[in-house]
Protein backbone atom coordinates (compact mmCIF):
# COMPACT_ATOMS: atom_id res chain seq x y z
CA UNK A 1 0.00 0.00 0.00
CA UNK A 2 1.18 3.63 -0.64
CA UNK A 3 1.03 5.06 2.62
CA UNK A 4 2.78 8.52 2.33
CA UNK A 5 0.88 10.46 -1.02
CA UNK A 6 -2.73 11.19 -0.10
CA UNK A 7 -5.44 10.14 -2.26
CA UNK A 8 -7.05 12.69 -4.76
CA UNK A 9 -9.72 14.93 -3.66
CA UNK A 10 -11.17 17.46 -4.43
CA UNK A 11 -10.04 20.59 -2.66
CA UNK A 12 -12.42 23.98 -1.61
CA UNK A 13 -11.46 26.83 -0.09
CA UNK A 14 -14.78 28.86 0.85
CA UNK A 15 -14.05 32.37 2.71
CA UNK A 16 -17.55 32.54 3.91
CA UNK A 17 -19.27 30.34 6.68
CA UNK A 18 -22.17 29.92 4.52
CA UNK A 19 -20.72 29.04 1.66
CA UNK A 20 -18.81 26.46 3.60
CA UNK A 21 -22.09 25.12 5.08
CA UNK A 22 -23.49 24.66 1.39
CA UNK A 23 -20.50 22.36 0.28
CA UNK A 24 -20.91 20.16 3.74
CA UNK A 25 -24.26 20.10 2.61
CA UNK A 26 -23.52 18.90 -0.92
CA UNK A 27 -20.88 15.98 -0.15
CA UNK A 28 -22.62 14.78 3.14
CA UNK A 29 -20.85 11.98 4.38
CA UNK A 30 -18.36 12.48 1.16
CA UNK A 31 -16.77 15.87 2.43
CA UNK A 32 -14.21 16.50 5.07
CA UNK A 33 -13.65 19.64 7.06
CA UNK A 34 -10.34 20.76 7.28
CA UNK A 35 -8.88 23.15 10.12
CA UNK A 36 -5.05 22.95 10.91
CA UNK A 37 -5.10 19.28 9.05
CA UNK A 38 -2.44 18.31 11.59
CA UNK A 39 -4.94 15.19 12.29
CA UNK A 40 -6.43 15.20 9.21
CA UNK A 41 -3.22 14.38 7.04
CA UNK A 42 -2.30 11.23 9.07
CA UNK A 43 -5.74 9.93 7.86
CA UNK A 44 -5.47 10.73 4.52
CA UNK A 45 -1.83 9.74 4.05
CA UNK A 46 -2.76 5.90 5.46
CA UNK A 47 -5.71 6.10 3.19
CA UNK A 48 -7.64 4.75 6.06
CA UNK A 49 -10.10 7.81 5.27
CA UNK A 50 -10.62 8.94 1.98
CA UNK A 51 -13.36 11.83 1.37
CA UNK A 52 -14.34 13.10 -2.15
CA UNK A 53 -13.64 16.52 -1.10
CA UNK A 54 -11.80 18.28 1.51
CA UNK A 55 -13.24 21.57 2.49
CA UNK A 56 -10.54 23.94 3.70
CA UNK A 57 -11.88 26.47 6.18
CA UNK A 58 -9.03 28.34 6.99
CA UNK A 59 -9.83 31.05 5.26
CA UNK A 60 -12.90 31.69 6.76
CA UNK A 61 -11.99 35.26 8.71
CA UNK A 62 -15.15 34.73 11.19
CA UNK A 63 -13.77 31.39 12.41
CA UNK A 64 -10.80 33.39 13.91
CA UNK A 65 -9.66 35.10 17.07
CA UNK A 66 -10.20 35.35 20.47
CA UNK A 67 -12.69 37.77 21.59
CA UNK A 68 -14.28 39.77 24.87
CA UNK A 69 -17.88 39.58 25.75
CA UNK A 70 -19.83 40.52 28.46
CA UNK A 71 -20.05 37.10 29.77
CA UNK A 72 -16.55 35.94 29.20
CA UNK A 73 -15.24 35.14 25.97
CA UNK A 74 -15.21 33.65 22.41
CA UNK A 75 -12.68 31.36 20.59
CA UNK A 76 -12.83 31.34 17.06
CA UNK A 77 -12.72 27.50 16.03
CA UNK A 78 -9.88 28.00 13.95
CA UNK A 79 -7.96 29.99 16.52
CA UNK A 80 -4.16 28.34 16.73
CA UNK A 81 -3.03 26.13 19.84
CA UNK A 82 -0.10 28.63 19.96
CA UNK A 83 -2.62 31.66 19.43
CA UNK A 84 -4.39 30.15 22.75
CA UNK A 85 -1.10 29.38 24.32
CA UNK A 86 0.03 33.11 24.20
CA UNK A 87 -3.28 34.82 24.48
CA UNK A 88 -2.66 37.14 27.06
CA UNK A 89 -6.26 37.05 27.66
CA UNK A 90 -6.33 33.78 28.29
CA UNK A 91 -3.18 33.27 30.55
CA UNK A 92 -4.80 36.08 33.15
CA UNK A 93 -8.52 34.67 33.03
CA UNK A 94 -8.39 31.09 32.12
CA UNK A 95 -4.71 30.18 32.41
CA UNK A 96 -5.74 26.13 32.36
CA UNK A 97 -6.69 26.84 29.56
CA UNK A 98 -3.34 28.11 27.85
CA UNK A 99 -1.36 25.28 30.05
CA UNK A 100 -3.17 22.62 27.86
CA UNK A 101 -2.85 23.96 24.84
CA UNK A 102 0.94 24.62 25.73
CA UNK A 103 1.15 20.56 26.31
CA UNK A 104 -0.10 19.46 22.92
CA UNK A 105 1.75 18.18 20.19
CA UNK A 106 5.30 20.19 19.39
CA UNK A 107 5.84 24.11 18.70
CA UNK A 108 4.90 23.46 14.78
CA UNK A 109 1.81 21.45 14.90
CA UNK A 110 0.63 24.20 17.89
CA UNK A 111 1.02 26.70 15.23
CA UNK A 112 -1.26 25.27 12.56
CA UNK A 113 -2.74 22.95 15.17
CA UNK A 114 -6.33 24.64 15.69
CA UNK A 115 -8.57 24.47 18.72
CA UNK A 116 -11.67 23.29 17.34
CA UNK A 117 -9.22 20.55 14.82
CA UNK A 118 -8.25 19.77 19.25
CA UNK A 119 -11.81 19.20 20.37
CA UNK A 120 -13.14 17.78 17.06
CA UNK A 121 -9.36 14.81 16.15
CA UNK A 122 -10.16 11.56 16.24
CA UNK A 123 -8.95 8.52 18.67
CA UNK A 124 -5.57 7.39 18.54
CA UNK A 125 -6.20 3.73 18.60
CA UNK A 126 -4.64 2.37 16.76
CA UNK A 127 -5.78 -0.42 15.36
CA UNK A 128 -8.54 2.04 14.05
CA UNK A 129 -6.10 4.23 12.79
CA UNK A 130 -4.29 1.62 10.82
CA UNK A 131 -7.58 1.09 8.70
CA UNK A 132 -8.68 -1.99 10.44
CA UNK A 133 -12.85 -2.68 9.92
CA UNK A 134 -13.08 -2.97 14.07
CA UNK A 135 -16.53 -0.88 15.19
CA UNK A 136 -15.59 2.25 15.34
CA UNK A 137 -14.98 1.97 11.67
CA UNK A 138 -18.26 0.49 11.08
CA UNK A 139 -17.05 -3.38 11.45
CA UNK A 140 -18.06 -5.87 14.50
CA UNK A 141 -15.02 -5.97 16.07
CA UNK A 142 -12.44 -4.72 18.58
CA UNK A 143 -9.50 -5.60 18.01
CA UNK A 144 -7.50 -3.78 20.81
CA UNK A 145 -9.96 -5.56 23.26
CA UNK A 146 -8.55 -9.32 23.02
CA UNK A 147 -6.24 -11.12 24.81
CA UNK A 148 -3.84 -10.27 22.78
CA UNK A 149 -4.69 -6.64 21.75
CA UNK A 150 -2.07 -4.09 23.28
CA UNK A 151 -4.68 -1.55 25.20
CA UNK A 152 -1.95 -0.11 27.32
CA UNK A 153 -3.47 3.27 26.03
CA UNK A 154 -7.29 2.22 26.44
CA UNK A 155 -9.87 2.96 28.96
CA UNK A 156 -10.87 2.07 32.10
CA UNK A 157 -14.15 3.87 32.00
CA UNK A 158 -17.52 3.57 30.20
CA UNK A 159 -16.24 1.04 27.27
CA UNK A 160 -18.74 -0.42 25.22
CA UNK A 161 -17.61 -2.60 22.58
CA UNK A 162 -14.79 -0.06 21.92
CA UNK A 163 -12.50 1.14 24.58
CA UNK A 164 -10.86 4.16 23.24
CA UNK A 165 -10.28 7.14 24.78
CA UNK A 166 -10.41 11.21 24.20
CA UNK A 167 -6.71 12.02 23.11
CA UNK A 168 -7.45 15.66 23.34
CA UNK A 169 -5.08 18.06 25.84
CA UNK A 170 -7.51 21.11 25.72
CA UNK A 171 -11.10 19.19 25.91
CA UNK A 172 -10.52 18.23 29.91
CA UNK A 173 -9.84 21.98 30.38
CA UNK A 174 -12.79 23.18 28.64
CA UNK A 175 -15.06 20.92 30.70
CA UNK A 176 -13.58 22.01 33.35
CA UNK A 177 -14.01 25.76 32.55
CA UNK A 178 -17.69 24.71 31.95
CA UNK A 179 -17.20 25.88 28.19
CA UNK A 180 -20.23 25.71 25.32
CA UNK A 181 -19.70 24.52 21.49
CA UNK A 182 -21.23 26.82 19.04
CA UNK A 183 -22.22 24.51 16.27
CA UNK A 184 -23.94 25.76 12.85
CA UNK A 185 -25.25 23.96 10.23
CA UNK A 186 -27.80 24.70 7.76
CA UNK A 187 -30.73 24.91 9.81
CA UNK A 188 -28.75 27.36 12.38
CA UNK A 189 -26.99 28.12 15.09
CA UNK A 190 -26.82 26.24 18.68
CA UNK A 191 -24.99 25.76 21.77
CA UNK A 192 -23.79 22.70 23.39
CA UNK A 193 -22.45 22.19 27.15
CA UNK A 194 -18.84 21.18 26.71
CA UNK A 195 -19.47 18.14 28.57
CA UNK A 196 -22.23 16.92 26.86
CA UNK A 197 -20.08 17.47 23.10
CA UNK A 198 -18.26 14.36 23.38
CA UNK A 199 -19.45 11.70 23.57
CA UNK A 200 -19.23 7.86 24.28
CA UNK A 201 -19.44 4.13 21.81
CA UNK A 202 -22.67 3.76 24.01
CA UNK A 203 -24.17 7.03 22.11
CA UNK A 204 -22.25 6.68 18.64
CA UNK A 205 -19.64 4.18 18.43
CA UNK A 206 -18.41 5.82 15.40
CA UNK A 207 -18.13 9.61 16.32
CA UNK A 208 -16.49 10.87 19.02
CA UNK A 209 -18.56 14.29 19.45
CA UNK A 210 -22.17 15.32 19.24
CA UNK A 211 -20.94 16.56 15.22
CA UNK A 212 -23.10 15.08 12.20
CA UNK A 213 -22.29 15.70 8.58
CA UNK A 214 -22.61 18.93 7.72
CA UNK A 215 -22.35 20.73 11.66
CA UNK A 216 -19.32 23.12 11.66
CA UNK A 217 -18.18 23.77 15.17
CA UNK A 218 -17.94 27.79 14.63
CA UNK A 219 -16.62 29.29 18.55
CA UNK A 220 -16.30 28.28 21.98
CA UNK A 221 -17.52 30.33 24.53
CA UNK A 222 -15.90 30.01 27.98
CA UNK A 223 -18.39 31.71 30.35
CA UNK A 224 -16.53 34.28 33.11
CA UNK A 225 -18.02 31.92 35.95
CA UNK A 226 -14.01 30.52 36.99
CA UNK A 227 -12.03 33.67 35.59
CA UNK A 228 -8.95 33.81 37.31
CA UNK A 229 -9.88 30.94 39.17
CA UNK A 230 -7.20 28.67 40.49
CA UNK A 231 -6.23 26.04 38.26
CA UNK A 232 -4.48 22.97 37.82
CA UNK A 233 -3.62 21.39 34.36
CA UNK A 234 -1.12 18.44 34.12
CA UNK A 235 -0.31 15.89 31.06
CA UNK A 236 1.48 12.16 31.61
CA UNK A 237 2.95 11.38 28.58
CA UNK A 238 5.66 9.04 27.44
CA UNK A 239 7.76 12.08 26.01
CA UNK A 240 7.54 15.82 26.46
CA UNK A 241 7.07 16.28 22.37
CA UNK A 242 4.34 14.62 20.38
CA UNK A 243 3.67 12.10 22.54
CA UNK A 244 -0.33 11.88 23.51
CA UNK A 245 -1.26 11.67 27.13
CA UNK A 246 -1.43 8.76 29.02
CA UNK A 247 -3.58 10.34 31.55
CA UNK A 248 -4.33 14.11 31.56
CA UNK A 249 -6.23 16.32 34.33
CA UNK A 250 -7.36 19.89 34.79
CA UNK A 251 -8.86 21.42 37.38
CA UNK A 252 -10.53 24.88 38.33
CA UNK A 253 -11.13 25.48 42.42
CA UNK A 254 -12.59 28.67 44.19
CA UNK A 255 -10.80 28.47 47.31
CA UNK A 256 -12.85 30.65 50.36
CA UNK A 257 -10.65 30.63 53.90
CA UNK A 258 -8.90 27.29 52.78
CA UNK A 259 -12.18 25.61 52.27
CA UNK A 260 -12.75 24.86 48.18
CA UNK A 261 -15.95 26.45 47.88
CA UNK A 262 -16.26 25.31 44.83
CA UNK A 263 -14.61 23.26 41.73
CA UNK A 264 -14.47 21.23 38.91
CA UNK A 265 -12.40 18.81 37.58
CA UNK A 266 -11.95 16.79 33.83
CA UNK A 267 -9.47 13.99 33.22
CA UNK A 268 -8.72 12.60 29.71
CA UNK A 269 -7.18 9.82 28.61
CA UNK A 270 -9.33 7.23 30.81
CA UNK A 271 -12.71 7.62 28.52
CA UNK A 272 -13.80 7.80 25.22
CA UNK A 273 -14.73 11.85 26.54
CA UNK A 274 -12.92 13.76 28.74
CA UNK A 275 -14.38 12.71 31.82
CA UNK A 276 -16.14 15.04 34.49
CA UNK A 277 -15.07 13.51 37.86
CA UNK A 278 -18.21 15.01 39.46
CA UNK A 279 -18.06 12.56 42.31
CA UNK A 280 -14.82 14.27 43.05
CA UNK A 281 -16.04 17.49 43.26
CA UNK A 282 -18.65 16.64 45.55
CA UNK A 283 -16.34 14.85 47.87
CA UNK A 284 -14.06 18.23 48.51
CA UNK A 285 -17.12 20.61 48.22
CA UNK A 286 -16.64 22.43 51.77
CA UNK A 287 -13.01 20.28 52.62
CA UNK A 288 -9.86 22.14 53.73
CA UNK A 289 -7.62 22.06 50.44
CA UNK A 290 -5.22 19.86 52.51
CA UNK A 291 -3.86 16.31 51.76
CA UNK A 292 -6.63 14.39 53.51
CA UNK A 293 -9.26 15.96 51.42
CA UNK A 294 -6.74 15.09 48.27
CA UNK A 295 -6.47 11.43 49.20
CA UNK A 296 -10.61 11.12 49.62
CA UNK A 297 -10.64 12.27 46.25
CA UNK A 298 -7.96 10.39 45.04
CA UNK A 299 -10.35 6.80 46.22
CA UNK A 300 -13.55 8.53 44.71
CA UNK A 301 -11.86 9.12 41.27
CA UNK A 302 -11.14 5.45 40.69
CA UNK A 303 -14.03 3.90 41.83
CA UNK A 304 -15.88 1.97 39.25
CA UNK A 305 -12.76 1.93 37.15
CA UNK A 306 -12.08 -1.11 35.01
CA UNK A 307 -8.62 -1.85 34.47
CA UNK A 308 -7.70 -4.10 30.79
CA UNK A 309 -5.14 -6.43 30.13
CA UNK A 310 -2.40 -3.35 30.42
CA UNK A 311 -3.82 -0.64 31.67
CA UNK A 312 -3.95 -0.99 34.98
CA UNK A 313 -1.15 1.50 35.46
CA UNK A 314 -3.30 4.09 34.66
CA UNK A 315 -5.87 3.99 37.70
CA UNK A 316 -2.73 5.14 40.29
CA UNK A 317 -1.51 7.19 37.53
CA UNK A 318 -5.32 8.74 37.80
CA UNK A 319 -5.23 8.97 41.50
CA UNK A 320 -2.14 10.68 41.74
CA UNK A 321 -3.15 13.45 39.48
CA UNK A 322 -6.17 14.09 41.62
CA UNK A 323 -4.32 14.60 44.43
CA UNK A 324 -1.69 17.18 43.52
CA UNK A 325 -4.93 18.74 41.06
CA UNK A 326 -6.21 19.01 44.59
CA UNK A 327 -3.73 20.29 46.45
CA UNK A 328 -1.60 22.25 44.36
CA UNK A 329 -4.87 24.09 42.06
CA UNK B 1 -1.65 14.34 -14.87
CA UNK B 2 0.81 14.52 -17.98
CA UNK B 3 1.46 11.02 -19.15
CA UNK B 4 4.35 12.20 -21.16
CA UNK B 5 6.63 10.06 -18.91
CA UNK B 6 10.12 10.52 -20.62
CA UNK B 7 11.51 6.93 -20.93
CA UNK B 8 14.49 8.10 -22.07
CA UNK B 9 14.94 10.22 -18.45
CA UNK B 10 14.05 6.75 -16.35
CA UNK B 11 16.29 4.84 -18.74
CA UNK B 12 19.29 6.95 -18.67
CA UNK B 13 19.19 7.06 -14.89
CA UNK B 14 22.23 5.76 -12.86
CA UNK B 15 24.17 4.44 -15.80
CA UNK B 16 24.32 7.66 -17.77
CA UNK B 17 24.41 9.58 -14.26
CA UNK B 18 27.52 7.62 -13.88
CA UNK B 19 29.21 8.01 -17.47
CA UNK B 20 28.55 11.96 -17.18
CA UNK B 21 29.83 11.98 -13.76
CA UNK B 22 27.17 13.06 -11.91
CA UNK B 23 25.47 12.29 -8.38
CA UNK B 24 22.23 11.22 -8.61
CA UNK B 25 21.09 14.53 -6.51
CA UNK B 26 22.58 16.95 -9.45
CA UNK B 27 20.64 14.04 -12.20
CA UNK B 28 17.45 14.97 -10.43
CA UNK B 29 18.04 18.57 -9.87
CA UNK B 30 19.14 18.97 -13.66
CA UNK B 31 15.75 17.43 -15.12
CA UNK B 32 13.66 19.99 -12.39
CA UNK B 33 15.86 22.67 -13.55
CA UNK B 34 14.87 22.05 -17.20
CA UNK B 35 11.53 21.84 -16.89
CA UNK B 36 11.44 18.18 -16.81
CA UNK B 37 9.85 18.12 -13.58
CA UNK B 38 6.68 16.53 -14.94
CA UNK B 39 8.45 13.34 -15.28
CA UNK B 40 9.77 13.93 -11.58
CA UNK B 41 6.22 13.77 -10.69
CA UNK B 42 5.50 10.53 -12.80
CA UNK B 43 7.87 9.39 -10.22
CA UNK B 44 6.96 10.03 -7.25
CA UNK B 45 2.89 10.53 -7.67
CA UNK B 46 3.12 7.79 -10.00
CA UNK B 47 -0.76 7.00 -11.00
CA UNK B 48 -2.13 8.31 -8.34
CA UNK B 49 -3.47 11.96 -9.86
CA UNK B 50 -6.44 10.25 -10.99
CA UNK B 51 -9.70 12.04 -12.77
CA UNK B 52 -8.66 15.79 -12.34
CA UNK B 53 -11.11 17.54 -13.62
CA UNK B 54 -12.30 20.24 -11.29
CA UNK B 55 -16.08 21.30 -10.20
CA UNK B 56 -17.21 24.63 -9.95
CA UNK B 57 -15.42 26.12 -6.79
CA UNK B 58 -12.58 23.30 -6.66
CA UNK B 59 -8.79 25.16 -6.59
CA UNK B 60 -6.89 25.88 -9.16
CA UNK B 61 -4.15 23.62 -10.06
CA UNK B 62 -1.72 26.22 -11.65
CA UNK B 63 -0.68 28.55 -8.88
CA UNK B 64 2.30 31.55 -7.86
CA UNK B 65 4.42 30.78 -5.08
CA UNK B 66 6.53 32.94 -3.06
CA UNK B 67 9.09 30.64 -2.23
CA UNK B 68 12.37 32.78 -1.01
CA UNK B 69 11.56 35.65 -1.85
CA UNK B 70 10.90 34.87 -5.73
CA UNK B 71 7.19 34.32 -7.01
CA UNK B 72 6.81 30.82 -8.80
CA UNK B 73 4.52 29.46 -11.09
CA UNK B 74 3.52 26.11 -10.32
CA UNK B 75 1.43 22.92 -10.59
CA UNK B 76 -0.18 21.56 -7.43
CA UNK B 77 -2.33 18.64 -6.80
CA UNK B 78 -5.11 19.47 -4.27
CA UNK B 79 -3.69 16.65 -1.77
CA UNK B 80 -0.23 17.92 -2.18
CA UNK B 81 2.04 18.74 0.45
CA UNK B 82 4.36 21.78 0.59
CA UNK B 83 7.16 19.63 1.08
CA UNK B 84 6.55 17.97 -2.11
CA UNK B 85 5.54 21.18 -4.07
CA UNK B 86 9.37 22.24 -2.25
CA UNK B 87 11.55 19.07 -3.19
CA UNK B 88 10.21 17.97 -6.34
CA UNK B 89 8.70 20.49 -7.96
CA UNK B 90 10.83 23.27 -7.29
CA UNK B 91 13.83 21.71 -6.51
CA UNK B 92 14.54 22.87 -3.21
CA UNK B 93 15.78 19.54 -1.64
CA UNK B 94 16.96 20.96 1.63
CA UNK B 95 13.74 20.62 3.04
CA UNK B 96 13.63 17.15 4.10
CA UNK B 97 11.34 14.37 4.66
CA UNK B 98 11.54 12.24 7.43
CA UNK B 99 8.52 10.86 8.67
CA UNK B 100 6.15 12.60 6.83
CA UNK B 101 3.58 12.21 9.56
CA UNK B 102 4.13 15.49 11.61
CA UNK B 103 6.54 13.34 14.00
CA UNK B 104 9.67 14.94 13.50
CA UNK B 105 10.56 18.13 12.72
CA UNK B 106 13.42 17.71 9.39
CA UNK B 107 10.70 19.35 7.16
CA UNK B 108 10.10 22.54 9.06
CA UNK B 109 10.01 25.32 7.20
CA UNK B 110 8.71 29.33 7.95
CA UNK B 111 5.13 30.24 6.16
CA UNK B 112 4.83 34.17 6.69
CA UNK B 113 7.83 33.53 9.73
CA UNK B 114 6.11 30.64 11.22
CA UNK B 115 7.45 27.96 11.83
CA UNK B 116 5.29 24.51 10.67
CA UNK B 117 5.97 20.83 9.14
CA UNK B 118 5.84 21.42 5.25
CA UNK B 119 4.97 17.78 5.20
CA UNK B 120 1.58 18.73 7.12
CA UNK B 121 0.65 21.40 5.13
CA UNK B 122 -1.10 21.77 2.13
CA UNK B 123 0.54 23.64 -0.82
CA UNK B 124 -2.91 25.37 -1.62
CA UNK B 125 -2.86 26.46 1.82
CA UNK B 126 0.38 28.64 1.57
CA UNK B 127 -0.99 30.33 -1.86
CA UNK B 128 0.10 34.51 -1.44
CA UNK B 129 2.06 33.97 1.80
CA UNK B 130 5.61 34.14 1.95
CA UNK B 131 7.69 30.57 1.83
CA UNK B 132 11.02 29.99 3.33
CA UNK B 133 13.46 27.16 3.01
CA UNK B 134 16.87 26.73 4.39
CA UNK B 135 17.81 27.11 1.24
CA UNK B 136 16.74 31.37 1.44
CA UNK B 137 18.32 31.83 4.66
CA UNK B 138 21.59 33.24 2.92
CA UNK B 139 22.14 36.75 2.28
CA UNK B 140 22.69 38.14 -1.10
CA UNK B 141 26.11 38.31 -0.90
CA UNK B 142 26.02 34.43 -0.56
CA UNK B 143 26.97 34.64 3.08
CA UNK B 144 25.71 31.90 5.25
CA UNK B 145 22.61 33.31 8.24
CA UNK B 146 24.18 34.18 11.16
CA UNK B 147 22.23 30.80 12.65
CA UNK B 148 24.02 28.88 10.02
CA UNK B 149 27.42 30.37 11.11
CA UNK B 150 26.76 29.72 14.84
CA UNK B 151 25.23 25.83 13.89
CA UNK B 152 29.31 25.58 12.46
CA UNK B 153 31.37 27.17 15.11
CA UNK B 154 28.97 25.27 17.50
CA UNK B 155 29.65 22.06 15.92
CA UNK B 156 25.44 21.36 16.01
CA UNK B 157 24.79 18.91 13.31
CA UNK B 158 26.04 15.38 13.92
CA UNK B 159 24.77 13.28 10.59
CA UNK B 160 23.05 16.67 9.50
CA UNK B 161 19.76 15.38 8.67
CA UNK B 162 17.88 17.04 11.02
CA UNK B 163 19.84 20.14 10.38
CA UNK B 164 17.26 21.87 8.14
CA UNK B 165 14.76 21.65 10.50
CA UNK B 166 16.58 22.57 13.88
CA UNK B 167 18.38 26.19 11.74
CA UNK B 168 14.55 26.84 11.11
CA UNK B 169 13.34 25.96 14.03
CA UNK B 170 15.56 28.42 15.46
CA UNK B 171 15.27 31.19 13.28
CA UNK B 172 11.67 31.30 13.81
CA UNK B 173 12.68 31.54 17.16
CA UNK B 174 14.94 34.26 17.45
CA UNK B 175 12.56 35.97 14.72
CA UNK B 176 10.08 36.79 18.07
CA UNK B 177 12.41 35.89 20.83
CA UNK B 178 16.17 37.57 19.71
CA UNK B 179 17.13 36.75 23.31
CA UNK B 180 15.89 33.94 24.87
CA UNK B 181 16.73 31.42 28.34
CA UNK B 182 18.35 28.17 27.42
CA UNK B 183 14.89 26.09 28.68
CA UNK B 184 13.01 28.90 25.91
CA UNK B 185 15.09 27.76 23.49
CA UNK B 186 14.92 24.01 24.76
CA UNK B 187 11.07 23.95 24.00
CA UNK B 188 11.24 26.23 20.69
CA UNK B 189 13.19 24.20 19.29
CA UNK B 190 11.58 20.62 20.91
CA UNK B 191 9.62 19.83 17.35
CA UNK B 192 12.24 19.04 16.02
CA UNK B 193 13.99 15.24 16.29
CA UNK B 194 17.69 14.73 16.34
CA UNK B 195 18.30 10.82 15.72
CA UNK B 196 21.83 11.66 16.70
CA UNK B 197 20.67 13.27 19.86
CA UNK B 198 22.67 16.43 19.11
CA UNK B 199 20.45 18.83 20.91
CA UNK B 200 22.87 20.30 23.37
CA UNK B 201 25.16 20.92 20.50
CA UNK B 202 22.01 22.42 18.97
CA UNK B 203 20.99 24.62 21.92
CA UNK B 204 24.86 26.04 22.64
CA UNK B 205 23.94 26.82 18.61
CA UNK B 206 20.77 28.47 19.18
CA UNK B 207 22.27 30.49 22.23
CA UNK B 208 25.58 31.60 20.46
CA UNK B 209 23.31 32.62 17.36
CA UNK B 210 21.31 34.96 20.27
CA UNK B 211 24.77 36.20 21.71
CA UNK B 212 25.90 37.25 18.74
CA UNK B 213 23.10 39.36 17.27
CA UNK B 214 22.52 41.20 20.34
C1 LIG C 1 2.58 13.91 15.90
C2 LIG C 1 1.29 14.44 16.49
C3 LIG C 1 1.20 14.63 17.85
C4 LIG C 1 0.03 15.11 18.42
N1 LIG C 1 0.00 15.29 19.77
C5 LIG C 1 -1.13 15.76 20.34
C6 LIG C 1 -1.19 15.96 21.76
O1 LIG C 1 -0.21 15.72 22.47
N2 LIG C 1 -2.35 16.40 22.30
C7 LIG C 1 -3.44 16.67 21.54
O2 LIG C 1 -4.45 17.09 22.09
N3 LIG C 1 -3.42 16.49 20.21
C8 LIG C 1 -2.29 16.06 19.59
N4 LIG C 1 -2.26 15.88 18.23
C9 LIG C 1 -3.53 15.96 17.48
C10 LIG C 1 -3.89 17.16 16.63
O3 LIG C 1 -3.17 17.21 15.46
C11 LIG C 1 -3.81 18.50 17.22
O4 LIG C 1 -4.32 18.41 18.49
C12 LIG C 1 -4.51 19.65 16.46
O5 LIG C 1 -5.05 20.55 17.39
C13 LIG C 1 -5.59 19.28 15.54
O6 LIG C 1 -6.12 20.48 14.99
P1 LIG C 1 -6.21 20.73 13.42
O7 LIG C 1 -6.87 22.04 13.26
O8 LIG C 1 -4.90 20.57 12.78
O9 LIG C 1 -7.17 19.52 13.03
P2 LIG C 1 -7.70 18.99 11.64
O10 LIG C 1 -6.87 17.84 11.22
O11 LIG C 1 -7.89 20.08 10.66
O12 LIG C 1 -9.14 18.48 12.09
C14 LIG C 1 -9.29 17.38 12.97
C15 LIG C 1 -10.72 16.85 12.87
O13 LIG C 1 -11.64 17.80 13.33
C16 LIG C 1 -12.56 18.17 12.32
N5 LIG C 1 -12.73 19.61 12.44
C17 LIG C 1 -11.74 20.53 12.59
N6 LIG C 1 -12.25 21.75 12.75
C18 LIG C 1 -13.59 21.62 12.71
C19 LIG C 1 -14.67 22.55 12.81
N7 LIG C 1 -14.47 23.86 13.02
N8 LIG C 1 -15.94 22.08 12.71
C20 LIG C 1 -16.16 20.74 12.50
N9 LIG C 1 -15.17 19.83 12.41
C21 LIG C 1 -13.91 20.26 12.51
C22 LIG C 1 -11.93 17.72 11.03
O14 LIG C 1 -12.91 17.41 10.08
C23 LIG C 1 -11.15 16.52 11.46
O15 LIG C 1 -11.96 15.41 11.50
C24 LIG C 1 -1.08 15.41 17.60
C25 LIG C 1 -0.99 15.22 16.23
C26 LIG C 1 0.18 14.75 15.66
C27 LIG C 1 0.25 14.55 14.18
S1 LIG D 1 -10.78 0.31 20.81
FE1 LIG D 1 -12.39 1.17 19.49
S2 LIG D 1 -11.18 2.15 17.89
FE2 LIG D 1 -9.78 0.65 18.85
S3 LIG D 1 -10.01 -1.28 17.74
FE3 LIG D 1 -11.49 -1.33 19.41
S4 LIG D 1 -13.38 -0.56 18.47
FE4 LIG D 1 -11.71 0.09 17.12
S1 LIG E 1 8.79 14.96 7.70
FE1 LIG E 1 7.46 16.48 8.41
S2 LIG E 1 7.55 16.24 10.54
FE2 LIG E 1 8.71 14.52 9.83
S1 LIG F 1 22.36 15.43 13.46
FE1 LIG F 1 21.80 13.42 12.84
S2 LIG F 1 19.63 13.50 13.09
FE2 LIG F 1 20.27 15.30 14.02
Amino acid sequence: MLRDMMANFELYQPTAIDHALNLMNRYGDGGWVLAGGQDSFDWFKDRAKKPGAVIDINGIDDLHGIRETADGIEIGALTTLTEIETSALIKEKYGVLADAARHVASPQIRNVGTIGGNVCQDTRCWYYRYGLDCYRAGGNTCYADTPEGIDREHCLFGADRCIAVSPSDTAPALVALDARMVVVNGDGEKEVQAEDFFIGPDVDIMRMTILQPGDLLKSIVIPNTWAGARFYFEKVAERNTWDFALVNIAAAMKVDNNAIADIRMACGGVACVPLRLTVVEEVVKGSPQNGASADLAASAASRGATPLNYNGFKIPLMESLVKRAIRES
Amino acid sequence: MNTNFSREVVLSDDEAMGRAGMSRRDFIKGIIATGASISAMGYVFGGCAGDMSSAPGAVERLISLNVNGRVRRVDVLPQETLAMTLRYKLGLTGTKLGCDRGECGACTVLVDDVAMYSCSTLTHRVRGRSVVTVEGLEGEDGDLHPVQRAFIEELGPQCGFCTPGQVMSAVALLNINPSPTREEARVAMSGTLCRCGAYDNYLNSVMRAAKEAS
